[in-house]
């Protein structure tokens, strides 16, 4: 199991805010080619989990290989989405520029991004279903389609570990489907995907693996042996409210 | 500097500036908790046209009528700060910003108009820039007094009201208060109390009054009517401190030395506060490092697999570091 | 030539400021903007203080410490609980006040008022030049002042790609490996060798107007940071010169002018601009009502 060159092996991952531990003694490894659902309640540590591997945030303790190397070796193998909210929609930019900042990474110290970069990021909002946007400020998209320019320039960023914060949160059908194709093509590509989910109900239609958290490590292994009803209990403490029977009627619990 | 106490003309100033300081800590209280700490600064610069207009206009150096001036062009710049910040895609911070270097400007230009033009009476205006507390006469003292000492008590009497604005507007407005209203009456308190500090501290520093003593009020409670207290009792300390040391210092003007005592009682609530403070913190992260140790070493000695023995070592050293 | 010299002192300080008032606002720091104009005052006084001369190595130096310790109180009492703009508040306050009694207490050792403080001495600047091998080189703060500009122009185009990633999205800055703090150290550095440079000629209140102002105004004109940009800097030298025209005009402080004729400028693009202005806004409503 332990070969080194898994795409991520997180081991003994802790991380406190003030003085509250809010991930605690996580150790889990991603395998090469897989669509990692991260699952758990609100306040669970998901995005905090996925800050600390990036090292967005501080760690208290333990250790990230990305390939087997320390992630500072490794940013250009690693391509970030973060939530939604956390930028400014009203920046003075246009979708095309946002996506070739996904480029950046790429370029050195000093270089400005130029014609080669204009067209990988175009590509990848063609990919996304949004070229036809490319020149539109980002405050006048939608919801839905600023969240696919996020995944554009994750994509722009040409990397084989992703990480995405939630990108199904309040999306329109329509990037819900593009994200779904997009997930699929990245798996294609033999790209490992890790996201951050909340809707119980397409779990099991979207990830091949899951790791269910709460502030530590519940479970994690292939969805159809772990997202199980008893691991999803132990994972949301009773809050899911009724029975619990199959994962598929977890509809209703969305969000929990 | 003792013997200043003797002479009744410092007394009334000392009582007005230690009232001024005690209504601008009380109000200042919910400025903080409603996060609209700054609107005070920029309602105290924004005064400065307004006292301008209100001498030329009328010639005479009023007290009562630079009240009324800058309580006019205050409110102007909060409803322009509004304006702007609703109506268009400038953020809050910007907005003030705006409103706050623009009204200073046109009281600057006002100012100089004064000075170089044929006002005769010129001398004093300058004065409402930092504040002078040793050219408040009797009459002002009154005025200044009895408008600190109105506003306490309406802070008193609506007590829970702005408790629950500066807390949970929404919820109030569930309740069936009128969340509206209060919040301009609460805008209103600011700018009455910041207008009427400005003579003792000055628009450029007066805003300070409002907050540091806030801040430094909350890292001794946790409750709001004792924050709230001990708020005012900062702001009047703040204030006999800069009343009574610049009128023995020549050529010092009260604001700055008001606004470092605020800061220096600030300090020493940084430093000691209970539960907040510094000390407090250091002494309560150490006691949880000791229990983290003493959790890591039981579980080692719980006969934990190997790894783990290894990794608690470094652990605690780590824990030790923070 | 004095309006010449003056206009010109006046342009260098609105283009240093509109350039970095950009970032300032689209990182909602606007009154960080704000703490550091008033809190390179002590710096200033103390370089006054130790060094004897109003010369501007010192003050710069003295100035960007303390702009550097305001921006550094403010974040640590910030992490340390309390409210932002209630921590900015008392920092800068709080520097602000240092400064002035130090210059009070000193009045007679320092060649500075507190009008200067408030509002510069623009229309002195001529009267100090630079002089080297007895040739008259023209007035030290231009030279001042433009030197602060290329090192603006020099860190800002050299970084560009850099401060605008960090300011329009920090975290992913971060994960792509970008020094986040360091950038904004760097932009922070920026602003108090701005405000510093301008101080004499506009003084520390003023030097905000000229911060924010101009580029918001280009921030609701213009939905591309390039533009924004050059538009703030446009801002920032049309207000310069109307300003001094006013002020010649009325015969007021002619710093107070300039940030007034700034004001102006942006009341006009709040209420004009053909996309984000008010009466854009509102037809736009009612068609979509109708």
């Amino acid at each position: 199991m332990k070969n080194g060159t898994a795409p991520l092996a997180v081991e003994n991952l802790t991380v406190a805010y003030r003085k509250k531990p809010v991930v605690r003694g996580v150790t889990f490894e991603a395998a090469e080619g897989e669509l990692i659902g991260i699952i758990g309640p609100n306040g669970a540590g998901k995005s905090t989990l996925i800050k600390a591997i990036l090292g967005l945030v501080p760690s208290l303790e333990g250790d990230v290989r990305i390939y087997g190397r320390p992630y500072g070796q490794q940013r250009k193998r690693v391509g970030y989405v973060p939530q939604r909210e956390s930028v400014d929609w009203d920046f003075p930019t246009h979708a095309l520029d946002v996506v070739t900042m996904g480029r950046y990474g790429h370029l050195g110290m000093f270089k400005r991004p130029g014609k080669q970069e204009k067209e990988i990021a175009l590509d990848c909002l063609d990919k996304v279903g949004m070229a036809g946007f490319a020149n539109r400020q980002i405050s006048q998209l939608s919801g839905g389609q600023q969240q696919r320019v996020f995944l554009a320039r994750a994509l722009a960023q040409d990397a084989e570990l992703y990480f995405m914060d939630e990108p199904f949160a309040g999306v329109d059908a329509a990037t819900e489907k593009a994200i779904i194709t997009l997930l699929g093509e990245l798996k294609r590509q033999g790209k490992t995907v890790l996201v951050v989910h909340h809707d119980l109900a397409t779990v099991a239609d979207y990830f091949d693996s899951v790791l269910l958290i709460n502030g530590e490590k519940i479970a994690y292994g292939p969805t159809a042996s772990t997202f199980t009803p008893e691991l999803l209990h132990r994972t949301y403490g009773g809050k899911l409210a009724f029975g619990i029977p199959v994962p598929a009627a977890f509809s209703a619990a969305k969000g929990g | 500097m003792w013997e200043m106490l003797n002479d009744p003309n410092l007394r009334w100033i000392l009582m007005g500036s230690i009232l001024l300081g005690f209504g601008n800590g009380i109000v200042g209280t919910f400025s903080y908790l409603r996060k609209e700490s700054l609107l005070g600064d920029v309602l105290a610069h924004a005064a400065l046209p307004g006292i301008c207009i209100a001498f030329m206009l009328s010639g005479v150096k009023s007290v009562g009528l630079f009240l009324v001036g800058a309580a006019a062009a205050a409110l102007a710049a909060a409803a322009l700060t509004n304006l702007i910040s609703r109506r268009s895609r400038i953020k809050p911070d910007a907005a003030m910003g705006i409103v706050l270097s623009v009204f200073f400007a046109i009281g600057i230009v006002l100012l100089t108009r004064i000075q170089h033009g044929s006002y005769g009476n010129q001398s004093g205006l300058d004065k409402f820039l930092f504040g002078q507390a040793a050219s408040m006469t009797m009459g002002d003292v009154y005025v200044l007094g009895g408008t600190a000492l109105g506003m306490s008590l309406i802070c008193g009497l609506l007590f829970k009201e702005f408790k629950l604005v500066s807390f949970d507007p929404a919820f109030g407005r569930g309740l069936g208060f009128k969340v509206t209203a209060l919040e301009y009456a609460l805008l209103t308190l600011v700018t009455v109390v910041v207008v009427t500090g400005i003579q003792a501290v000055g628009v450029v520093l007066v805003a300070a009054l409002l907050i540091t003593p806030s801040v430094a009020a909350r890292y001794w409670t946790d409750r709001l009517a004792a924050m709230t207290v001990l708020s005012g009792a900062f702001g009047a300390a703040s204030g006999a401190a800069g009343a009574w040391i610049s009128s023995g210092v020549n050529q010092l003007p009260t604001g700055p030395i008001s606004v470092l005592a605020a800061t220096g009682l600030f300090l020493l609530s940084v430093l000691f506060g209970p539960k907040r403070g510094i000390l407090s913190k250091l002494l309560l992260r150490r006691q949880a490092k000791r229990d983290w140790i003493s959790k890591q070493l039981a579980k080692a000695g719980a006969g934990a697999p190997a790894t783990q023995a290894g990794t608690a070592n470094p652990a605690g050293e780590r824990g030790a570091s923070l | 030539m004095s309006g010449f010299w003056i206009v010109l002192t006046g342009a260098l300080v609105a283009s240093c400021c509109a350039i970095l008032g950009c970032f300032l606002i689209l990182r909602r720091m606007a009154l960080i903007g704000d703490a550091i104009s008033h809190a390179v005052l002590p710096g200033i006084a103390i370089a006054f203080l130790m060094s004897g001369t109003r010369d501007s190595i010192f003050m710069l130096l003295g100035a960007a410490a303390f702009g550097f310790i305001a921006v550094f109180l403010i974040e640590m009492f910030r992490s340390g609980g309390v409210q932002s703009d209630a921590s900015i508040g008392v920092v800068f306050t709080a520097l602000f006040a240092v400064g002035v009694v130090l210059i009070s207490l000193n009045a007679r050792n320092i060649d500075l008022d507190l009008d200067c403080v408030l509002f510069g001495e623009i229309a002195y600047v001529q009267w100090s030049t630079l002089e080297i091998g007895g040739a008259d080189l023209g007035p030290k703060a231009v030279w001042l002042l433009g030197f602060t500009l290329v090192v603006i122009l020099l860190v800002i185009s050299l970084f560009y790609k850099q401060f605008k990633l960090t300011s329009f999205d920090p975290a992913l800055a971060a994960a792509l490996g970008i020094p986040v703090a360091l950038f904004h150290y760097a932009l922070m550095g920026l602003v108090s060798m701005a405000s510093v440079s301008s101080f004499e000629s506009v003084g520390a209140i003023l030097v905000v107007g000229l911060l924010i102002i101009p580029p918001a105004a280009a921030y609701l004109l213009t939905d591309r940071l390039g533009p924004m940009l050059v538009i703030s800097v446009a801002v920032g030298i049309v207000s310069s010169i109307a300003g001094y025209a006013a002020a010649v005009a009325l015969d007021a402080s002619i710093a107070g002018c300039m940030v007034c004729a700034a004001g102006v400028l942006f009341a006009a693009a709040f209420l004009l601009s053909p996309k984000h202005g008010l009466l854009a806004l509102r037809r736009a409503r009612s068609r979509a009502a109708a």
